[in-house]
């Protein structure tokens, strides 16, 4: 018998990198957009937040095209 | 097409019946928690998983070249145990479903398998280290791996969103999970649709229909990607309602870090060439959830429910397939009838107490766990 421990030792790893960096930046996402509507109500200035926000689900989005380029079997 | 059998028609018939029981089975590890939260409303969601898996069965070019990849001794493997293996897994995945318990598709497969070549090839036809290896191991860490990054991941979430209003966080992570279970649907579709693919095409590869190596026909493609997306719309609402409100009271933020945990299992282990249980990565990344956040109610009987089922799934297949291959290998074409009516007799029995208590579209949500007697009204003796 031959167990690949070290692979998986590799999908242990990179599972739980990989939802908890794509968890936290949707999150930090949320949060931003939860300030974003805060401050808007109080006739502050929102572009920061508003950007932030952006800027996390831009980087989510990526995660799940590259979750679609790895599933799909005619990427690669 | 002359060359197909009557014993390869049977192949077929109960592949194709094997993959819609698939499909419904598993429709929950995409969907429950998005329809449990409200992120998506319950037809919807069935309808995105079942269109998600035809597509899904469309992509996957690279079909199982073995059916078992190693468990059994392929060499040795007649259409009759193939049918025998199936009637086993289709009769375990309908037990399960009745009990509205998550079992995974793969291992009643398996299972199925398993018993049918033991007792129709002999004990070496099973090659008992690569059960070891390619169910028991995955089938113990895949679900832990899961839980541990639905754990972290959904602690994190609520300490970052722990000031923001709970209405825009809410929100906001209900249209993630919307993206989150539209991946795991499409994993589903491209890994279980193309191993009934494997399944009929080796079927007809055995009677000479079908030259070596031959890729699967169109229609082979088309009739099994159909299967499961039918039975992924039918919908396992009895599954559904365990995995969605059974374990664990769950909120948005938990079903994205759910569902995001299991699709980076299934991703990462499919690349790394792990076959594992789509039902059991995603019951451990909903437990992990369930822990990760304080407070949260974890049902832990349910879980033990499911656990044991994990463990009875496989031999509970395997026992039915050996029975099965018992009659087929000894009874040949009368054998082979003989299974295939009384198969559809306890499909029927079974369908028929499910409709003591109903779980629908409607339904789904208003209970935590399926039972098999309906409720007795308020008054009336227990």
């Amino acid at each position: 018998m031959n167990v690949k421990w070290g692979a998986l030792g590799e999908v242990a790893s990179v599972s739980i990198g990989a939802t908890v960096g794509v968890v936290v930046v949707f999150a930090l996402g949320v949060w931003a957009l939860a300030e974003r509507e805060e401050a808007r109500e109080q006739g502050a200035g929102a572009t920061v937040p508003l950007v932030g926000a952006a800027a996390c689900f831009a980087a989510c989005a990526g995660a799940v095209l590259y979750g679609l380029y790895l599933i799909i079997p005619q990427f690669h | 097409m002359d060359h197909i059998t009557f014993l390869v028609a049977m192949v077929i018939v109960t592949a194709l019946a094997f993959d819609f029981t698939n499909g419904f089975h598993d429709t929950a590890n995409a969907m429950a928690t998005s329809i449990a939260t409200g992120a998506l409303r319950p037809k919807v969601a069935v309808a995105i998983s079942g269109a998600l898996n035809l597509v899904g069965a469309f992509l996957s070019t690279e079909v199982a070249k073995t059916i078992s990849g190693g468990i059994v001794d392929d060499t040795l493997v007649t259409p009759g145990m193939i049918f025998a293996g199936l009637v086993g897994a289709i009769l375990w995945n309908l037990s399960t479903w009745l009990l509205g318990l998550p079992s995974s598709s793969s291992h009643a497969l398996f299972g199925g398998l398993i018993g049918a070549v033991w007792v129709g090839a002999g004990r070496h036809g099973v090659h008992f280290d690569k059960v070891v290896e390619k169910i028991l191991i995955p089938a113990v860490a895949s679900p832990l791996v899961a839980g541990l990054a639905a754990l972290g991941a959904t602690y994190l979430a609520y300490r970052i969103t722990r000031r923001a209003r709970p209405g825009t966080v809410s929100k906001g992570f209900r249209a993630g999970q919307i993206a989150s279970a539209s991946l795991v649907s499409l994993a589903h579709g491209t890994n279980d649709a193309q191993k009934t693919m494997g399944v009929i095409t080796l079927a007809l590869i055995s009677c000479g229909a079908l030259g070596h190596d031959a890729g699967p026909p169109v229609w082979v493609i088309l009739t099994a990607g159909t299967a499961i997306a039918l039975g992924t719309y039918i919908g396992g609402w009895r599954i559904i309602r365990t995995m969605g409100k059974g374990i664990v009271d769950i909120e948005s933020p938990q079903g994205f870090a759910a569902e995001s945990a299991a699709t980076a299992v299934i991703l990462t282990s499919a690349n790394l060439g792990f076959a594992l249980s789509t039902t059991q990565v995603c019951s451990g990344g909903i437990l992990g959830a369930g822990i990760g956040r304080r407070l949260a109610e974890v049902r832990w009987g349910t879980a033990g429910q499911m656990a044991l089922a994990w463990l009875v799934t496989l031999p509970a297949a395997a026992a039915v397939g050996a029975l099965a291959a018992g009659v087929v290998v000894h009874g040949g074409t009368a054998g082979t009838v003989l299974i295939a009516l009384a198969a559809v007799a306890v499909a029927l029995v079974i369908v028929v107490l499910s409709r003591r208590n109903p779980v629908h579209a409607d339904n789904v949500n208003s209970a935590p766990t399926t039972r098999l007697r309906p409720a007795s009204p308020a008054g009336a003796a227990v």
